[in-house]
């Protein structure tokens, strides 16, 4: 009864050729983001934000050592060679401490139980990227 | 079709889709770290449009929306991410269809990553700032994927709708 009332829509030779066709789109477009992710341009500030909020703003370039402590909990961060990673913390799973060090603009190291999250950022080139599309 | 038939026909498409749009509007953003996902939900009647009509039709259609969208909600700036946005994909679309070895579903797909490029290519120009080009990775994909589910839409549209209304 159902009989291919519109082949021009669901051809099926069609639809074999939509499936190589998108199955190719997104290996491509996963490759070309992989690439992009290690490819990106290094960042200069580190942005420590604490519950959301803004905790402080530290330059990539100068080595510390930061301190975050908020009540019971404690992160401590060491800015070094460019690179920024979390040396110790309160947490329980210290995923955040596990973390690679980062350096690349976008970046970010983030302690769930602690609610903090670490952000490098490029200040030089910076776009208000705020307007509704 | 005759031409009154049409004319009906079109416009209640493109109420259609202008409904749509705003359904889609209160729709929550699925994802609030990467803005602009969206379902794309009236890019099924423009689909539509393009199989069940002709080229023309679908690109009336669209204009249409766009400018009466940017008559009651818009201003300037949206209506220039959402013109660039609809001639790439309406452009790709209608190029892919006229080539014919993709089904409506794979058009689509082409037409919802182009509505993305041609936003964030708008937003490149007007922002100038190259870095928000990164987005269009995340789009692409998300794209890649509602265009699947509009293609299936309209689709099963074309399909059923096939009345005799329908015969040119």
């Amino acid at each position: 009864m159902e009989k291919n009332n519109a082949p021009t829509v669901f051809g099926g030779r069609k639809l074999k050729n939509d499936l190589i066709f998108i199955i190719a789109l997104i290996v491509i477009l996963v490759c070309v983001g992989l690439g992009v992710y290690f490819f990106r341009k290094p960042g200069d500030t580190v942005k420590v934000l604490v519950d959301g909020k803004l905790y402080g703003t530290y330059s990539l370039k100068e080595e510390r050592e930061v301190e975050i402590k908020i009540g019971d909990n404690l992160n401590i961060l060491v800015i070094k060679d460019g690179t920024v990673d979390m040396i110790n913390a309160s947490c329980r799973d210290g995923i955040c401490v596990k973390h690679r060090p980062i350096s690349k603009n976008g970046e970010t190291i983030t302690c769930l139980p602690n609610k903090v999250s670490v952000v490098v950022e490029k200040t030089s080139e910076k776009g208000d990227v705020d307007t509704t599309v | 079709m005759k031409t009154t038939r049409k004319i009906a026909y079109l416009g209640i498409c493109t109420t259609i889709a202008l409904v749509l749009a705003y359904v889609e509007s209160l729709i929550p953003p699925i994802f609030s770290a990467v803005p602009g996902i969206k379902m794309g939900l009236p890019n099924v009647v423009i689909v539509f449009v393009l199989y069940k009509f002709k080229a023309r039709d679908a690109i009336i259609v669209s204009l249409l929306r766009i400018g009466i969208v940017t008559l009651l909600f818009g201003n300037v700036m949206t209506l220039a991410y959402s013109v660039s946005g609809a001639v790439l994909s309406l452009a790709g679309m209608i190029l892919l269809k006229k080539l014919d070895f993709l089904s409506i579903i794979g058009v689509s797909v082409v037409g919802a990553i182009l509505h993305n490029a041609g936003q964030i290519i708008m937003a490149m120009i007007l922002l100038s700032t190259a870095e928000i080009g990164y987005y269009l990775i995340v789009l692409a994909i998300t794209g890649a994927i509602s265009g699947v589910l509009v293609g299936l839409l309209g689709g099963i549209l074309v399909k059923r709708l096939k009345d005799k209304t329908s015969e040119e």
